[in-house]
């Protein structure tokens, strides 16, 4: 199967697991779910964007105006480069965000730093720079919409997001 | 301050019967920056419509100027239900005893006239205690469409023969207009006349849209858009409605685009590995020229209205502080120094201060300092307030104020450089990012 119907298969089976609201608690309180992920709906092909986003972690997050990967994260990158390592199909745009704390260019800019620590780190981790994109949103695209640290610790974040295939 | 008690005393003399003798002791006049303590009186009654056809604009322009006079603090309207005098003839002779009588120190006439589609407005400003003409009479004429634009245009001039600054009512305001929620927000361009009137949106909510900047002859627009998936800066013809995209498409992202004040040059992010700097690029012919290179963010720029030099934020100390170098690029110099962060620096149009954001103890404020770094003062605070953006005389800011929480929305407000008449500016929907257009021709 190529990677873009891999990729729209994907979509198909994120649609009916989760909501992008608590995807990431999923993961995150997930913890070592590893096989056992996606509860109820039997073990997710270990090669599927699903198995990705929600038993590897597709997604780390950072302290308060800081671009500096935390071991947890590291931790999360080093799944996402040994899961990219085998599934060399998929390139990737990593998505840089901040919290709403901060003036709109300022986070552009530190959504870049945080998008660009994860794009070197996975690239340290074996995974080729030409698979990886990085784009940064700012706080033009908060998760959680509440105004203190419990929603602001998980807006702070770089999302591995994967996109079409590298076919041909 | 000499000169505006001196006329808050020809009206208190006058109200006790005993005022024009003071009256020659010199002209209308409101001291904008000594901070008005009590706004001045004026009367502004129906225009006189010369043809049937102007009856309708006749009454609504002197509400367009009476609006933009006591909108700005410093003057206070005398209502129409206390004037003795009705104006029946532009020409006909003011009969001041009846104007001194409700304490209108100003006095504004006008007729109007219409003709097809195109619109004549005259009027005059007096002083009322000293019985004569301030300054002289003037018409202006336009197309009807534009009624709300002439109106603005005799409030410009009444405002500034009275404060001896330039006005600032007959501008525009291009905005980013917000709906949807905190986490679904949907964005497009929008510019609207600077009290609210005539919105115009110039782009659809499918990408996101940031930081709109005028040129320096109001005509083009530049902004920052995802319509590619990635921030790229685009410059738009405000009239036309043509857009272009300036910036390389290879993936880099460009954000915070502004104009230099030759209209030709702009200055801009770039971000290249992480690493934001910042970057100039001649509009015509598309050369680009690196002008920081440091691994810190280096964002926000404003050229000084001489162009000689750029003021823009950078964390490169360690947090976002404000630094000001040559605009071809060198050496930067700090200029903020006090507690807190410091971003989103805006060179006036005088080229005496700069306008900043700043953030300190879990609080936004909008704030001004001279250009190197002096006399700092904070004019607003909130739990978060951002983006100042000058109004064409220098005397007015327009900012994005944002609510907290997760019904939190974006209003736009301005407020005095005095720090006095914070108020907010009426918008269909939410709005952020405001930027004064220049005055109008």
């Amino acid at each position: 199967m190529s990677g873009l119907k891999l990729a729209i298969a994907a979509v198909a089976v994120l649609g009916l697991a989760a909501c992008s609201n608590n995807r990431w608690d999923d993961t995150a309180n997930g913890g070592g779910a590893g096989a056992g992920a996606g509860a109820g709906a039997g073990a997710l092909d270990p090669a599927s964007p699903a198995y990705f986003q929600q038993s590897i972690g597709d997604r780390v997050l950072f302290l308060v105006d800081q671009s500096t990967l935390t071991p947890e994260a590291q931790g999360i990158l080093q799944g996402q480069a040994r899961w990219l390592t085998q599934n060399g199909d998929y390139v990737v745009t990593i998505e840089g965000h901040a919290d709403e704390q901060g003036t709109r260019e300022y986070n552009l800019a530190l959504g870049a730093r945080r998008a660009n620590a994860a794009r070197e780190y996975l690239i340290s981790q074996g995974v080729a720079g030409h698979r990886l994109k990085v784009v940064s949103f700012g706080k033009e695209r908060p998760l959680e919409i509440c105004s203190n640290e419990a929603c602001y610790s998980k807006n702070r974040r770089a999302v591995t997001v994967l996109a079409g295939g590298l076919t041909g | 301050m000499r000169k505006i008690l001196a006329a808050l005393l020809i009206g208190a003399a006058a109200a006790a019967g005993a005022g024009a003798a003071m009256a020659q002791d010199g002209p209308l006049r409101i001291e904008i920056d000594q901070g008005v303590i009590e706004p001045l009186p004026y009367a502004v009654p129906d225009f006189v419509p010369e043809t049937p056809a102007a009856s309708e604009y006749a009454a609504q322009i002197a509400r367009v100027i009476a609006a933009d006079l006591s909108g700005t603090g410093l003057f206070r309207e005398v209502p129409a239900s206390a004037h003795i005098s009705k104006v029946t003839g532009f020409d006909n002779p003011v009969k001041y005893a009846d104007w001194k009588a409700v304490n209108a120190q100003a006095l504004i006439t006008g007729a109007v006239s219409v003709n097809g589609n195109q619109l004549a407005v005259r009027f005059r400003g007096h002083d009322v205690f000293a019985e004569k003409e301030l300054g002289t009479g003037l018409q202006f004429n336009g197309t009807t469409d534009g009624w709300r634009r002439m109106a603005h245009k005799v409030a410009d001039a009444v405002y500034s023969r009275i404060t001896g600054e330039s006005g600032y009512f007959d501008s525009r305001v291009v905005y980013v207009s917000e709906s949807g929620p905190k986490n679904d927000r949907r964005k497009r361009l929008a510019v609207m006349d600077y009290d609210g009137a005539n919105v115009q949106y110039l782009t659809n909510s499918a990408s996101i849209v940031l930081a709109p900047r005028f040129s320096p002859s109001g005509d083009r627009v530049l902004y920052t858009s995802y319509e590619s998936g990635f921030p790229q800066i685009h410059v738009l013809d405000v009239g036309q409605v043509q857009r272009k995209v300036l910036s390389s498409g290879d993936g880099t992202m460009s954000f915070a685009p502004r104009f230099a004040p030759d209209g030709r040059t702009i200055v801009y992010s770039q971000t290249q590995g992480g690493n934001t700097d910042l970057f100039s690029m001649d509009i015509q012919t598309g050369a680009k020229s690196r002008l920081t290179s440091a691994p810190s963010i280096e964002t926000a720029p404003s050229f000084s209205p001489d162009g000689s030099q750029i003021v823009f934020e950078s964390d490169r100390s360690g947090s976002q502080q404000l630094y000001v170098m040559p605009a071809r690029g060198g050496e930067a110099r700090r200029i903020s120094f006090g507690e807190g962060r410091y971003g989103t620096p805006v060179w006036s149009p005088r080229g005496d201060m700069i306008a900043f954001t700043k953030q300190n103890k879990g609080r936004f404020h909008i704030g001004v300092m001279r250009t190197d770094g002096g006399e700092e003062r904070l004019l607003t605070a909130s739990f978060l307030d951002e983006g100042p953006t000058w109004a064409p005389n220098g005397r007015v800011i327009m900012f994005t104020r944002e609510s907290q929480g997760s019904a939190g929305r974006a209003l736009l407000y301005s407020v005095d450089i005095t720090g006095r008449n914070l108020k907010p500016v009426k918008t269909p929907d939410g709005a952020s990012d405001p930027a004064w257009s220049p005055l109008q021709n």
